[in-house]
């Protein structure tokens, strides 16, 4: 019996997620990949733009049906969000655990998309804003950093390959989402119909049971738990910290502000691209690369995107985090300079690869951040840290289209040729990589007036 | 003695439950990556 006042853990509390002896880790990343794999869908939510934009008139778009750049609001407003709750929740997360976390995700996700059902029935814009952009938005923020923590202390010995591993379900999800939304859509569709209303709600069902499979099977360690034969080092390496530092005093160290403008920088200069590529390959080879073409660009991005997240993650378990965004600033700035040149030869080869490899350094530098983080200010907060450090990525999402699109219309309408009008986007993007270099060539370890044994308690 | 406390216990159907687990999140996975190489062909085409 228990005593009076003792309180039954429920079946989300940390408590009950806690693993026996002898578990093996390696199941731990499937959980994290089914909460990933579901939240990566935002990649994809374009599908649903151009059906959003003739729901009134089926065939093209009518008096009364909404416009591309209202649509356009939707995703931004959840990107914002998703900034904004992995700050806000990061703290709340670090203390109830990580199924309590992916199940708030599930619930706030896959509800987004039944309110956005809702929306798109009764026809009301606010409706889709409030469910996909701020709810489904909650449902990105928490489940993107609900397993980071879990997944550093079950592999401290490989940290950036087992978040990198998590992070690559985010650039995978689009390749699920997209085709599965087409084909629900298809289904659904009628001559009078559009069909986007019922896609939703199914999506909605199976991502909320999709997440809540991962929230079932994740477990985190005992405390104390290491893995065989796994040493913990003595003493800090130069920039790998055995100490913790707490996330209020974390986020007023200019290590984090660096860090900040270390992903910020990074993922400008890709999502940029990233939301253009389509049209830029048309654009830049006019004739050669098709509509058709293009769209295989697109995928062969998505591909690399996904695949850099685990491979440039597990690549700085080897040579350090500092020196792979070096890699990334140094290498990308170089690709950069070059796209135009090869447009300039008509080379689609070189044209192609350079943007594979830029588009691998955009995902690579998601996915090796925690890892970093956890280098820089220790395991104990790395989530709350992980959290507010996301803000970088809503400065980064609303930024970084904008400037693709400003520069590229600007230098139309004075009269560049459409073949030539990224040329000097490209170069701006290789100059917000060089101060991207700069903050990381600046990090040095966190003050050890910072740590937690130094804070007076 | 010693030898045998150094030995970790293994939990029960462990195999089984790390086929389990990966082909949930795998298949979804393998699924999207076939239908993106599907269309990234059309560049090569």
């Amino acid at each position: 019996m228990n005593s009076v006042g003792a309180r039954v853990p429920g079946v989300l509390d940390r408590e009950r997620t806690v693993a026996g002896p002898g578990f093996n880790r390696w199941l731990v990343p499937p959980a994290a990949l089914c909460v990933h794999l579901s939240i990566g869908q935002a990649y994809a939510f374009s599908v649903f733009n151009l059906p959003m934009s003739k729901l009134v008139g089926i065939t093209k778009s009518a008096p009364g049906d909404w416009k591309l750049t209202e649509l356009g609001w939707i995703f931004s407003i959840a990107i914002v969000l998703l900034g904004v709750s992995a700050a806000v929740a990061g703290t709340w997360l670090d203390r109830v655990g990580p199924r309590k976390a992916m199940f708030t995700a599930a619930c706030c996700f896959g509800g987004g998309f039944l309110v956005s059902a809702l929306g798109v029935y009764l026809h009301q814009l606010w409706l889709i804003y409030l469910g996909y952009g701020v709810l489904g938005g909650c449902g990105l923020g928490i489940g993107y950093i609900s397993p980071v923590k879990t997944l550093i202390t079950w592999f401290p010995d490989r940290p950036g390959m087992a978040t990198g591993l998590a992070i690559m379900g985010f650039g995978g999800g689009a390749m699920i989402a997209s085709p599965l939304s087409v084909r629900l859509m298809a289904a659904f569709s009628s001559p009078t119909h559009m069909g986007v209303a019922e896609t939703f709600l199914v999506l909605g069902v199976i991502y909320f049971c999709f997440m809540c499979v991962g929230a079932a099977i994740v477990r985190v360690p005992a405390e104390g738990w290491r893995p065989a034969g796994y040493v913990a080092p003595a003493q800090s390496a130069r920039m790998i910290t055995t100490e913790n530092v707490h996330v209020d005093i974390a986020i007023r160290t200019p290590q984090f502000w660096l860090l900040w403008w270390v992903l910020c920088l990074n993922v400008t200069a890709g999502i940029g691209v990233l939301g253009q590529a389509s049209a830029m390959a048309q654009e830049m080879f006019p004739g050669r690369i098709t509509a058709s073409a293009a769209a295989g660009f697109v995928g062969l991005l998505s591909l690399f995107n996904m695949a850099g997240r685990f491979f440039w993650a597990s690549t700085s378990d080897l040579i350090g985090r500092r020196a792979t965004y070096c890699v990334f600033f140094v290498l990308g700035m170089a690709l950069y300079a070059l796209v135009p040149s090869a447009a300039h030869m008509g080379s689609i080869a070189l044209f192609v690869a350079c943007f594979l490899v830029i588009i691998s350094m955009y995902g690579g530098g998601f996915s090796t951040i925690p890892a970093y983080l956890k280098d820089v200010f220790g395991v104990r907060y790395v989530g709350a840290i992980h959290g507010r450090l996301l803000t970088a990525w809503s400065a980064a999402g609303v930024f970084g289209p904008v400037l693709v699109n400003y520069i590229r219309q600007y230098q139309i309408d004075h009269g560049v040729a459409k073949a030539d009008a990224y040329t000097q986007t490209m170069y701006i993007m290789a100059g917000l990589l060089l101060i991207g270099l700069a903050c990381n060539v600046l990090m040095r370890p966190v003050s050890a007036r910072h740590h937690l044994a130094a804070q007076p308690t | 003695m010693s030898a045998q406390s150094s030995v970790r216990p293994v939990e029960r159907g462990v195999t089984v439950k790390l086929v389990l687990y990966w082909l949930i999140a795998g298949l979804p996975l393998a699924w999207g990556v076939a239908n993106t190489i599907g269309d990234a062909a059309k560049l090569f085409r």
